[in-house]
């Protein structure tokens, strides 16, 4: 199930009398602004090909998985289940990472956050500069496919930066709460910065949207 | 070090004395073919980007990295090594990987393949369009950045397909000798074919060089005909002096 704070699908379970068609089906999310509203940092085809092409393929292969899966479950074969077990993963995943990302850029994005959000930067990694440099470098590090993460770690209290593989969600992999999202995959920045990940990473933090970080951030608080 | 049949790059072990120096570093090897070669089925920029500029990471990082290695080496710092195996295996299967890729196509390529390979492949998978369907799937179906492969495994004597996760190298991962890799991380077509990498495998197939695959399986499967023969001759002698 997604977190509330994401977006607006909704899901209700089956009755445990099994009716399959009361189950709501998973969709994709309207993009908040224009496919060309980020540019120049992440042009337009790039936005539409990802919003309407990408998510849109894990959406629908989320809704067919889940609907295996149910059958699955109905006839106690757990072989079968266990065996949709990835394609829940990286459906599920791309799903949950993408309607986080979208929300975490603007066209009126960028610069710094201010109040509870900024101390508790400068707290947790010194500096905004210094959280900037290490969530660059874990993000343009990653081996592959994946994302980086600005992360709230709830037991200790703090925040943390974290990376994950391909579309393996940060709370369900890592336990912590996602803040901000960076999307590594090639998909996400070849048309425009093609093999150069870092000029994709320079340019992604003039539209970050710190409004959005910071009311996730409030909500994990509380 | 890269297996004989890929490329020309040589490489010497330090001698014992630790001079590092005279290590040769490894290097990007030359396309066969112009960068426009494969056009229509694989854009002359995507080859120019991923041989001038992806492979080439991989090889110097692959240099760094080894360096880095030799240095914790000599110095006995066990943790430095082991935390430099991810880069190493990223790096070094990163440049196996290519430098196999770039002599499985070619610009004259394409049909099907004769004699010995196309008999593997009718006996192991049924027919070359059920080969064909069977990689392509596997390939399609790698989730996140990785490689479909055909491979031989030695142990049993038979083709095989598998696929691996990013940068892994088939016979470091699967102990499968490689014959022919489909690199289907986004950067080896999106530029082209965008997200729907199943265009991009029905157009590789045009420019599948054959003669190169056939070329690696040759060496394997005569080993095993050798090693059969030799059985025999071994019996025939013990039978004899008996």
């Amino acid at each position: 199930m997604l977190s509330r704070a994401v977006c607006g699908t909704s899901r209700q379970l089956a009755p445990a009398l099994g009716y399959l068609g009361s189950r709501q089906k998973h969709s994709l999310p309207d993009l908040p602004y224009d496919y060309g509203a980020l540019e120049p940092h992440i042009n337009a085809q790039i936005m539409q090909l990802h919003h309407s092409k990408h998510h849109a393929a894990y959406v629908n292969n989320l809704n067919v998985t889940e609907e295996k899966y149910q059958e699955a479950l109905a006839k106690g074969d757990v072989t079968a289940q266990i065996a949709l077990q990835p394609a829940l993963k990286f459906n599920g995943g791309g799903h949950i990472n993408h309607s986080i990302f979208w929300t975490n850029l603007s066209p009126n994005g960028g610069g710094e956050p201010k109040g509870e959000m900024l101390e508790a930067i400068k707290r947790d990694f010194g500096s905004f500069d210094k959280f900037k440099e290490k969530l660059t470098a874990a993000s343009v590090g990653v081996q592959g496919s994946g994302w980086g993460w600005l992360g709230f770690n709830k037991e200790r209290g703090h925040l943390q930066i974290a990376a994950c593989p391909n579309q393996d969600p940060l709370q369900g992999t890592t336990g912590l709460i996602p803040l901000l999202g960076i999307d590594v995959w090639e998909h996400a920045y070849y048309l425009q910065y093609k093999n150069v990940r870092p000029d994709y990473l320079k340019a992604i933090w003039n539209v970050i949207n710190w409004e959005n970080v910071t009311e996730r951030y409030m909500a994990c608080k509380k």
